[in-house]
């Protein structure tokens, strides 16, 4: 596909055929060619067809293909005459990311890492067909549904100052249960507080590099050697039947006929499809948000159990990586409202934007970004700037390079554990299997990723995290 | 019929090289076999179906606008089944596909063990996709699907 070079780090697919605006991709020429190797540049040509869209269809720097819309896409579309589509914020509805600070330094937990990695273990369930400790009835999962991380906070999980450190205060206003099929309910009900698997991952980590200092003092992160705990989990099978459901229902209301992609099946954002499919979308984000909350709880739990107390354990921030939202940005020297979908890309607003909590307002939004399984993971900041670039969004992970069956084909779970024990991190998981389809060689450099997303503006960095204990679902 | 006897795995499917997810083409005689095939490849992705004994038994019956509806939400079942009934896939039965009015239907019974500590279960499908999926007959039948995971 012809692409023209902006800049160093800004790509462009001009607008030509069906599209409404071009495609810009923003990726240093390194990653641009594990991008070209897949279908992610055709996806975003795809979505700069999708009416309403306004500006650009934008490609982050970790971007990979995904059914549809690229993993790493974000695009907005006029809340008035725009669309809005299940395929744009992916199946993982706000599989998302939360770090924990801590008043730790890495030389109080090294001696107890096993011990702590075992807790956390027996007390975090995960793995495929686990349940959750919580008997839930419908009832009490449909409060969840439209309250969040709210309800989690007066259940008795965590902290009420969590919530404004939450993206959307751990609950979106916008969230309703009238279309959430009972078999959404069903699959909801046994893994509420439940890791999951795949690619994600429960880590405490040790501050590697501090790069911005004021923002980390903001963030809450003082020194090298200081010990966080990232969380990055998402809606369960309870997301994953809310997108399959709107996916057959917009089929069978608006026809797949004309679609390049039945994925990127869609319907108006005011229709009554667009519109349930939005409510029900943003119930799930809450059970993400919930789900993460009571986590974060069990963490803190055990880090008191185990280290002697959870004091200082305040959280830094909680990002949704899988969404979409209705927001204001400047268009043309108005303020236009839009809806705004990030399918594995997260916000990173700058300051002064009303949606950043008080306490982050005058430095900007945290952003987290975790790496592989096993590699540093980052904080950044949110910018002014990327509210004119990326509609206030960058990358959100490394973005996989290698396949699931390919990895399995060439590492063995067992090996990665040793080897990363070499380095000093601890490994627990459910599955061997499934670690070699994590291993970190089938992954981009996230370092890469994040080094472009800071000289391109997106989002800059703050801080890097690397891995002590790992423990995978 | 489809799913049963010593057929080798690698004459039912093949799975395809995909960067983040699941990819697979399942093959049949007919339709319906194609069909079995995938809800067996589908179950390779999680876990050894191969390892599977019939002890709980699971009908399944799904409807469709088209062909590619139907073969998602078919496919679909399983992830539902491991997650609402522990419920993990070993042999599909007695498949049949028809019309109903505009619409296609599908029953079939899936035969399998309810998971325990016995069985590993190294990956997780989160949703069937639609993405480059092909349903083609010549000869016989070839179904690719790609699974989210």
């Amino acid at each position: 596909m012809d692409l023209v070079k902006i800049s160093d780090n800004v790509w462009e697919i001009p607008k030509q055929g069906e599209m409404r605006v071009p495609a810009l991709i923003y990726s240093s020429a390194r990653l641009l060619e594990a991008i070209r190797r897949d279908q992610t540049l055709a996806q975003a040509r795809n979505v700069a067809c999708l009416p309403g869209i306004v500006r650009r269809s934008y490609v982050m720097p970790d971007a990979h293909q995904g059914y549809g819309f690229p993993i790493g896409g974000v695009a907005a579309f006029d809340a008035e005459d725009g669309i809005i589509s299940p395929g744009g914020v992916g199946y993982d509805i706000n599989c998302g990311v939360r770090l924990l600070r801590t008043d730790y330094r890495e030389s109080d937990v090294t001696a107890k890492r096993k011990e702590l990695l075992a807790a956390i273990f027996e007390e975090v369930p995960a793995g495929v067909g686990k349940g959750g400790i919580t008997k839930l009835n419908r009832t009490v999962l449909k409060e969840i549904l439209v309250r969040g991380a709210e309800w989690a906070v007066e259940s008795g999980y965590g902290r009420v100052e969590d919530l404004e450190r939450t993206e959307e205060g751990g609950r979106m206003p916008e969230a309703a249960v009238d279309g959430i099929s009972e078999r959404a309910l069903e699959r909801g009900i046994p893994q509420l507080g439940t890791l999951g698997a795949g690619n994600h991952f429960l880590e405490f980590q040790k501050v590697l590099e501090i790069y911005d200092e004021a923002a980390a003092r903001a963030f809450g992160i003082d020194a090298a050697g200081q010990v966080t705990v990232m969380i990055h989990c998402g809606s369960r099978g309870l997301g994953h039947q809310v997108a399959t459901d709107y996916i057959e229902a917009m089929e069978n209301a608006f026809g797949v006929a004309g679609l390049p992609d039945r994925e990127l099946v869609n319907a108006p954002f005011k229709s009554p499809e667009g519109q349930r499919y939005f409510r029900s979308m943003s119930a799930a984000v809450n059970y993400a948000f919930a789900n993460r909350q009571m986590i974060a709880h069990w963490v803190r739990d055990v880090f008191a159990r185990v280290l002697g107390s959870a004091k200082g354990m305040d959280q830094v921030y909680d990002v949704c990586h899988n969404v979409a939202k209705v927001e204001e940005h400047p268009d043309g020297g108005r303020s236009r409202r839009l809806v705004v979908h990030r399918k594995g890309a997260t916000r990173s607003f700058g300051a002064g934007r009303p949606e950043v909590p008080g306490r982050y307002r005058a430095v900007g939004q945290p952003v987290l970004i975790p790496g592989s399984m096993g590699t540093a993971s980052f904080l950044l900041v949110g910018t002014q700037e990327a509210e004119g670039l990326s509609f206030g969004s960058t990358a959100h992970g490394a973005g996989r390079v290698m396949s699931r069956h390919e990895a399995l084909r060439r590492f063995r779970g067992e090996k990665i554990r040793d080897d990363l024990a070499k380095r000093g991190i601890e490994l627990k998981a459910t599955s061997w299997k499934g670690v070699a389809e994590e291993a970190a060689e089938a992954y981009k450099d996230v370092d890469e990723v994040v080094r472009v997303s800071n000289e391109v503006g997106l989002g800059r960095l703050v801080a890097k995290l690397v891995p002590i204990g790992v423990m995978k679902g | 019929m489809a799913g049963e006897g010593a057929w080798p795995a690698m004459d039912r499917y093949r799975i395809l090289p995909h960067t983040a997810d699941g990819k697979f083409q399942a093959y049949g005689r007919t339709l319906e076999e194609a069909f079995a095939n995938a809800a067996l490849a589908t179950a390779s992705l999680m876990w050894d179906w191969e390892k599977i004994a019939p002890r709980v038994r699971h009908f399944v019956h799904v409807k469709g606008i088209d062909r590619a509806q139907l073969l998602v939400k078919f496919l679909s079942e399983i992830v539902y089944l491991l997650e609402t009934k522990r419920f993990l896939l070993g042999r599909v039965q007695g498949l049949r596909i028809r019309s109903e009015f505009a619409s296609l239907a599908l029953e079939a019974l899936f035969e399998g063990e309810e998971l325990s500590a016995a069985h590993e279960i190294y990956g997780g499908v989160k949703a069937v996709t639609y993405n480059d999926l092909k349903i083609e007959e010549c000869g016989g039948f070839t179904v690719q699907v790609v699974v989210d995971m």
